[in-house]
């Protein structure tokens, strides 16, 4: 672990974060903790086919039921056209996003919503949704990338047209869109190139496996505006779909933020807040819903499933000069896979002159996906790092090395586009390269592997408060809920800058009342960029009290300054006034000490991680055992270098899961065969060695301290680095995820 | 007894034990992650012994001892497991937390020096998605030391 | 004088045109001059990020361009 610069007195230590006391004791309150008096559960009857037309819904039974109030289907929601949430192009579109939420004339997935009951208790509901009958026209259905891309698959959206083909398609099919990035002349780098490596590789969809189920409590009152109590990634935006869904003003809604159980991406949509607020509205009660996990696999967002084919070609002195990427993910039953980020990540860590990479985003009869850690570039850091891998060893050039010679740095252009600013790859190359996991022995059926992922990070729409109590304590205010810690990042900027103890500041989640917009938790936002708003609303306080110090003195502003906590006089005329005395004193001197900043900070600073695996495969039982496992990271800079190192383990271990355990297994009729926690097998403690962490720190100039986002990259190397380490152990290449024991047996028994 | 009180209440036979302390009790630090016994986030300790509050049916508890996490602190101090997680940053969403604390104290009511093996498998049963397990493991490793130390030796139950 | 950059995509739009120079001083000036000589690509980059000098720049609008900036037409990402 690298000790952080000093010359800091809050910014990259490791205080005891300001929530944690009500979360070692039981007290916070997640999404499922809140209850009003007298209020309704509710419950959600799901389509048992993967793709069927509705004929009709009959709910005559079920409205009959003891204790039912209130029934609601697709037919109660608005029928919304095209229209995408802003800045989310091939993400959110609303209409799509309705249609989710509740079927309105087909299903689309095994789990997909077709009707939602609240009842006076969770079993009646259960009970009511049980009986609703509904009719279905069973369609063929398409489970795999392969079928859907077919041109004779049945196809799920009659007006679904590709986009982005070199001519307008004269029908519907599955393929929602094609991506295309191509430079240089590929000819002219296959001929230059020594040696080529060309494999296909496909990995299954995995979920984000957040602990937290999905949770709402909504209470709309009889003049339409509502309070609903959920746990997400942003309650903005909860508001904001959750309105645009029903067809009701944002105004009119005020979302609450719980704790947050987990979301790595999977709570950035809305699944029950809708069904909620409406069955509230219809029923005059507060609605409480809460999914079970089996409903949390079956219909809230996993990740894509993807099939790539990768063609890499290198000279003997290790330059890679011509590089192809073929690439379709899977969206789930509407369009909107990370296709987009998949093909500009695929192989953005080197600078290859000649590039063709061609992505397609692909429906099929599973549930929609939803965003998770650095959506898309995992997977294709899967294949690209593992053929990486291979041209090292037939270069018989050092994986690292080969990286170097071929990494991205300041200046060079991206192969999406844009130049790179200043970024850390080379160092985490170095680090790794010198650590001593890097270069300790091994044992037979051992192996070692490397793997490197980038990442863009992200700022957005921010809103952050800094207030100070009459005592001289403070309040930091933000809209963004903490998932990791982001709480004490935030006090620790505002101590760092206002010169007091971070643990008389407060740190605060606020409502969508409470506080001006801010954006998801996402996108390893929040240290960035409410992080710049923080620091410059502490600066204007500051500003402000030299101000008012200079009042109180009768000397010019200039001669005032914030030293300490304090404000000092530079000619020594006064005794410095201390944060409490101006605060307590504010009465006089202009009124309440508080400053509010907006900002949609541009600059959030790339982030790059190198991860060095080894395994030992048990080759009788083809069973591969993570012995040792380095992430090494370019943080910018680490405020809290705790929550820095847990988000590197968490993302990494997300990703040992992906590699090895992790997948969605259907049957031949499209139903989940795995959705709980005993067949879908996330790791567990004891499956693992500790995660050793160096966080690399190339500060990022857009940021006052150089943070960069780190919430993501960590998840980007780890099945690639896994993947080569079973070559290095078993010399067999791993193309397919996960590598589960009976496919690693396969593998050693395929000679 | 819960938490050492003697406590009454009424719920419905298909009610498991998690439902009984969170829907009838208002008891919310222990969560619901699963309801199938496959996350440990329910994690009770029964009569010392650990188990999913979600695979027990509350009926059953009758005259017997049940810890929740509501009961681990002190009137004046956290227990150790619940320093040293403070401390050492075991937890980043904390929803995990409360379970990974009974399931460490009952393995430390057990063993009270346990190996770095040892408490990986203790806490086998317990989910943890954000932190990857490494600071769990240390934190829990950092709680027995505390706790063996000789002036605390002496306090612990 | 910008210089722009037109992704695989936009290319359709441009007739194959990989860059050009464009003379506006906000992102709004570039995308109406961009309409006047590829119509219909404003609807295109309606909904991309626009980077400016390898920075992202969400609600680029009114942005201003300095003689030499580099824009280029992303899909937009956030990210998890
Ligand atoms: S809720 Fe009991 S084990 Fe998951
Ligand atoms: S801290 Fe989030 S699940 Fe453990």
């Amino acid at each position: 672990m690298t000790t952080t610069r000093t010359g800091y007195k809050w910014v990259g230590t490791r205080p005891v974060r300001h929530d944690g006391l009500d979360k070692v004791t039981g007290r916070a309150r997640f999404g499922a903790d809140y209850a009003t008096a007298g209020m309704l559960h509710g419950a959600v009857l799901r389509s048992p086919h993967p793709h069927a037309r509705i004929l009709s819904i009959d709910l005559t039974e079920a409205a009959a039921m003891p204790g039912v109030k209130a029934i609601i289907t697709g037919a109660d929601l608005p029928d919304l056209s095209d229209e995408f949430a802003a800045g989310s192009e091939g993400g959110i579109n609303f209409r799509d996003l309705s249609r989710n939420i509740l079927a309105r004339d087909k299903v689309l997935y095994e789990g997909h919503p077709v009707a939602a009951v609240a009842a006076v208790t969770l079993r009646a509901a259960q009970q009511a949704a049980e009986v609703i009958e509904v009719e279905y026209e069973i369609l063929p259905a398409v489970l795999s990338l392969e079928h859907a891309m077919e041109d004779d698959a049945p196809v799920l959206h009659d007006d679904l047209f590709t986009l982005g083909l070199d001519s307008e398609p004269d029908r519907p099919s599955n393929i929602s869109r094609r991506r295309v990035i191509a430079r240089g002349d590929l000819d002219a780098g296959w001929v230059e190139a020594d040696v080529v490596v060309e494999r296909e590789y496909t990995t299954k969809a995995v979920h984000q496996g957040y602990i937290e189920p999905h949770a709402v409590v909504a209470e709309t009152g009889e003049d339409g505006r509502s309070t609903l109590w959920c746990s997400s990634q942003g309650h903005f935006a909860m508001r904001t779909y959750t309105t645009k869904v029903l067809g009701w003003e944002p105004g009119d809604m005020k979302v609450i933020p719980a704790e947050i159980g987990g979301g790595f991406g999977g709570k950035t949509t809305i699944y029950l807040e809708p069904l909620a607020a409406l069955l509230s509205r219809r029923a005059g009660r507060a609605v409480k819903m809460v999914m079970t996990r089996s409903e949390v696999f079956r219909a809230t967002g996993p990740t894509s499933g993807s099939v790539m084919r990768i063609k890499m070609g290198a000279r003997r002195d290790g330059k890679l000069v011509a590089a192809t990427a073929w690439m379709a993910y899977e969206a789930g039953a509407f369009p909107g896979s990370p296709i987009g980020p998949g093909v500009m990540t695929v192989l953005a860590c080197y600078d290859i002159p000649n590039v063709l990479i061609e992505g397609y985003d692909v429906v099929l009869n599973k549930p929609k996906v939803a965003a998770y850690r650095a959506p898309g570039a995992p997977m294709a850091a899967f294949a690209a790092e593992s053929v990486v891998d291979e041209l090292a060893e037939k270069l018989d050039m050092d994986p690292i090395e080969l990286r170097l010679r071929n990494a991205v740095t300041e200046g060079v252009r991206a192969v999406y586009g844009p130049k790179f600013r200043k970024i850390g790859f080379v160092e985490t190359l170095e680090e790794a390269r010198d650590h001593p996991h890097y270069a300790a022995p091994l044992g037979p059926w051992q192996g070692r592997g490397v793997a490197s992922g980038f990442w863009f990070n992200f700022g957005g729409e921010t809103t952050a408060t800094v207030s100070i109590n009459e005592d001289g304590t403070a309040v930091v205010m933000s809209g963004c809920p903490d998932i990791g810690g982001t709480r004490a990042a935030l006090a620790q900027m505002a101590a760092e800058e206002l010169g007091i103890d971070v643990h008389r500041i407060e740190p605060v989640v606020a409502d969508t009342h409470s506080i001006g917009y801010n954006d998801m938790t996402g996108g390893s936002r929040v240290a960035f960029a409410v992080g710049i708003a923080v620091v410059d609303a502490s600066r204007r306080l500051i500003k402000d009290m030299c101000a008012r110090a200079a009042l109180i003195w009768d000397v010019p502003a200039e001669e005032v300054e914030w030293v300490d906590g304090r404000a000092q006089s530079v000619t020594d005329a006064a005794a410095p006034l201390t944060l409490e005395e101006l605060a307590s004193g504010s009465a006089n001197t202009g009124g309440p000490l508080s400053a509010t900043v907006t900002v949609n900070p541009r600059g959030a600073g790339a982030g790059f991680s190198t991860q060095i695996c080894d395994v030992e495969v048990d080759p009788d039982t083809g069973l591969v055992t993570v012995l040792r496992y380095t992430v090494v990271q370019d943080a910018g800079r680490a405020i809290h270098p705790d929550y820095v190192e847990g988000q590197m383990q968490g993302g990494a271990v997300q990703g040992i899961g992906w590699a090895l355990n992790e997948e969605y297994i259907f049957d031949r009729n499209g139903v989940m065969e795995n959705p709980g926690f005993l067949d879908y097998r996330m790791p567990v403690a004891s499956d693992l060695p500790m995660i050793d962490t160096v966080i690399v720190e190339v500060p990022n100039p857009d940021h006052p301290y150089g943070v960069r986002g780190v919430g993501e990259t960590g998840i980007i190397p780890p099945m690639a680095a896994v993947a080569n380490a079973v070559y290095a152990a078993t010399g067999k290449r791993m193309q397919d995820l996960p590598m589960s024991p009976v496919r690693v047996l396969e593998a050693l028994s395929g000679d | 007894m819960l938490n050492g009180d003697e406590i009454d209440f009424l719920c419905n036979d298909y009610q498991t034990l998690l439902s009984a302390l969170r829907d009838e009790l208002g008891m919310i630090g222990t969560k619901e992650g699963c309801g199938t016994g496959d996350c440990g986030a329910c994690s009770v300790i029964l009569d010392g012994q650990l188990v999913c509050s979600c695979l027990v049916f509350a009926p059953e508890v009758d005259g017997r001892r049940v810890e929740t996490i509501e009961g681990l602190a002190e009137v004046d101090h956290l227990h150790p497991l619940q320093d040293s997680f403070l401390e050492g940053a075991a937890f980043q969403c904390g929803v995990c937390t409360p379970g990974f604390l009974m399931a460490a104290k009952a393995l430390l009511d057990r063993n009270p020096s346990p190996t770095e093996t040892e408490v990986r498998y203790g806490v086998a049963g317990n989910l943890c998605r954000c932190t990857g397990y490494d600071k769990i493991v240390r934190s829990i490793l950092d709680a027995a030391a505390r706790m063996n130390e000789p002036e605390n030796r002496k306090e612990a139950p | 004088m910008a210089r722009v950059f037109f992704s695989t995509s936009l290319q359709q739009l441009t007739g194959g045109l990989e860059e050009c120079e464009i003379e506006a001083s906000t992102v709004r000036e570039l995308f109406a001059q961009l309409e006047d000589r590829f119509p219909g690509i404003r609807e295109q980059l309606a909904s991309a990020a626009v980077a400016i000098d390898g920075d992202v720049v969400p609600g680029a609008l009114l942005e201003r361009l300095e003689p030499g900036s580099e824009v280029h037409f992303l899909p937009a990402i956030s990210g998890g």
